[in-house]
């Protein structure tokens, strides 16, 4: 298993857009990823289970990636956690 | 007779037309033990299979009729109806407690309804209504019901409903829809949204007696007001037929003016800004013809939270706001604390006299860090678009210096470390204090622009605390005091060949925007509400007129007569 901690960049915080985005790359990984934010957690290939993380601009969020190609989901996933978002 | 009905006006405008009803029955499952898991599990599936196809359905006919924005949502819904986590909850539901479909979906539903509600942001807790949505799909296919269907309109009509959901008004035939009337919601409901973005009236919240009317009956949308009449009298229909042809006339001028640059008859052209507070509202400002933010309020940046923005937040959010505004100006104004705003986390001293103590730019100088690292951000952004730099609170020239000194040395360190800023970032400040109004010449060679920001000028030239409701008659925008000063302030600017913009409420009043314009003054922000207003008005202004008026006005001994006499001179 593999994980790391991002800061959320995008100022308008993370809603429907960036959630959506995130969860189809997510589902295209056949490894199990997992995404906690204050003290809950949400499976990231699920968008209803992330946007009841109530994530907002600024959380430090962690990603927990386990199983086959953790690695690049790992890298490829957070690069969309602290991207910024139109 | 006429009955009328009292709710929230959701939409502006009116409409006259035959009320189609939607009933909709408020159906909740209940739990029942099925014998064959199997079977239910494949009702489920069915149900959940003919749900997308009337979503993707649905989906292509928003994004050919309104557009790939409008159609995002469905998207949204698409994915819902796909969800991992929601079809596993409902199976486990079926085949481990052997419960019923319609019951499994509603209590997975309600569960996730339930955690968004539970959120702090308001856009996520909106949320609970696409489930909610999908839900009841899912349902009325369970069920054998037909779901809402508003696509068989075949003439004009006002909805009538308890609410609407997105998936409701996505199919309606929207050019037979003149209105819409909702029992239930609020100005943020998904059907007040969808009104204001079709610019069709709209009045929401009316109470449950509005789901009595008959199909066919004759209704007036008044959503200005937020009036219902149903079964309007010849003589209000009169009323309101007229009422409805100016109204309509007017909307339609005021959107032809939105991508107008504005310009006064006589050729003298000025900018009309926005002020903003959240990011969020920049798209608004758009959408009502802003030719640039006249004001952005950094302080929400520092405002509900538990510690400072660092210097990478602050950069990530100017840079979205300047890429956002495509190259128009935008005036960031620093840090404007104390007074009225305080920041709990920095459990700053009480003072006997916030509004004259150490606000906004005396604060920012005395905690010269804090301030650096906002002058880091804002030059770091200064590269993604038109940025100018505003300090609020300035009373002595020492300060601007002092200011502009900082600014200075932390351009001099990013180019050192290599990190690029524009050259060619304007600085200005901000008038509030009757010191700078009364020696703008003094200040006018320092800087590159002033912006007058009146409700202040107001409260301290009357010396009168603008939140003390009795004193409120000493709020006089067009006191010759105030007029004066603003007088000053941009003839001092015009000799040393500076632009003087205005930021407070007074620059969309339409009794103040004429002398405003007769006076010179160069940029007009205000709320993005009130743009499209103001430049119908000074589009059909001559400014060399209004610029000798404008002096008659001055010699007037109180603003009453200056008001009436603007009217006048408007009318004529």
């Amino acid at each position: 298993m593999v994980s790391q901690t991002y800061k959320i960049a995008n100022p308008t915080g993370f809603h429907v857009r960036p959630t959506k985005t995130f969860v189809q790359l997510a589902s295209t990984y056949p490894c199990k990823i997992t995404v906690h934010n204050k003290g809950k957690k949400a499976n990231g290939k699920s968008s209803l289970t992330m946007l009841t993380l109530g994530i907002t601009a600024n959380d430090e969020v962690l990603l927990e990636v386990e199983g086959e190609q953790e690695q690049e989901a790992l890298q490829e996933l957070g690069k969309l956690l602290t991207a910024i978002y139109e | 007779m006429t009955t009328s009905y009292k709710g929230i006006a959701a939409s502006p405008g009116i409409a006259i037309a035959q009320a189609v009803v939607v009933k909709q029955e408020h159906y909740v499952p209940v739990a029942s033990t099925i014998v064959d898991a199997q079977a239910e599990w494949q009702r489920f599936e069915q149900a959940l299979q003919a749900a997308k196809h009337d979503i993707e359905r649905i989906y292509q006919l928003t994004h050919d009729k309104l557009g790939a924005d409008h159609a995002e949502i469905f998207e949204g819904h698409l994915m819902m109806l796909e969800d991992p986590e929601l079809i596993e909850s409902v199976a486990l539901a079926i085949k481990d407690e052997m419960l019923n479909a319609e019951f499994a979906l509603h209590r997975t539903a309600q569960q996730f309804i339930q955690m968004l509600l539970e959120l702090d942001d308001e856009m996520l807790r909106g949320r609970a209504s696409d489930i909610q949505d999908i839900a009841g799909r899912i349902l009325s296919h369970l069920r054998g019901v037909k779901h809402i269907d508003l696509s068989a309109l075949d003439e004009d009509c006002i909805i009538i409903a308890h609410d609407l959901a997105p998936s409701d008004t996505a199919q309606l035939k929207l050019e037979l829809v003149r209105g819409f009337i909702t029992e239930a919601g609020s100005r943020t409901s998904h059907s007040a949204i969808m009104a204001r973005s079709l610019e069709l009236p709209a009045v929401v919240g009316v109470g449950q007696a509005i789901l009595d009317v008959n199909n066919g009956a004759m209704l007036i949308i008044d959503g200005n007001k937020g009036e219902v009449h149903v079964h309007p009298s010849e003589q209000l229909l009169a009323h309101y037929e007229a009422e409805k042809l100016a109204y309509d006339a007017k909307q339609a001028n005021l959107r032809k003016l939105v991508h107008e640059p504005s310009i006064s008859t006589d050729g003298h052209r000025v900018e009309l800004a926005a002020n903003i507070g959240k990011l969020e509202d920049i798209e608004r400002a758009l959408q009502n013809g802003a030719e640039g933010i006249g004001l952005f309020r950094s302080e929400f940046l520092y405002m509900s939270r538990n510690t400072l923005p660092t210097e990478e937040e602050q950069f990530n959010s100017y840079k979205y706001a300047l890429e956002k505004m495509n190259g128009k100006p935008v005036v960031i104004r620093t840090l404007d604390i104390g007074g009225d705003k305080d920041l709990p986390y920095l459990q700053l001293p009480k003072e006997d006299n916030p509004f004259l103590g150490q606000r906004a730019l005396r604060f920012c100088l005395a905690n010269p860090e804090l301030f650096r690292t906002q002058l880091r951000a804002l030059l770091r952004a200064s590269v993604h678009g038109n940025l100018k730099i505003m300090f609020p609170m300035v009373a002595v020239l020492e300060e601007l210096f002092e200011a502009k000194h900082l600014l200075a040395e932390e351009r001099q360190r990013l180019l050192e470390e290599g990190i690029a800023v524009s050259d060619h970032i304007e600085v200005g400040i901000m008038v509030e204090v009757p010191s700078v109004a009364v020696s703008a010449d003094l200040f006018a060679q320092h800087v590159d622009f002033f912006s007058i920001g009146t409700n202040d000028l107001i409260q301290y030239t009357m010396a009168a605390d603008r939140m003390n409701k009795s004193l409120s008659y000493l709020y006089q925008p067009l006191h010759p005091a105030i007029l004066r000063m603003v007088k000053m302030v941009i003839d001092a600017a015009r000799q040393h060949g500076k632009w003087v913009g205005m930021c407070g409420e007074m620059a969309g009043d339409q009794n103040a925007v004429p002398l405003l314009l007769g006076l010179g003054l160069h940029e007009f922000s205000m709320s993005s509400s009130s743009i499209l207003a103001a430049r119908e008005l000074i589009t059909s202004l001559d400014q060399s007129q209004w610029s000798e008026l404008a002096e008659q006005a001055l010699q007037f001994t109180h603003s009453a007569a200056i008001t009436q006499f603007v009217q006048q001179q408007l009318q004529r």
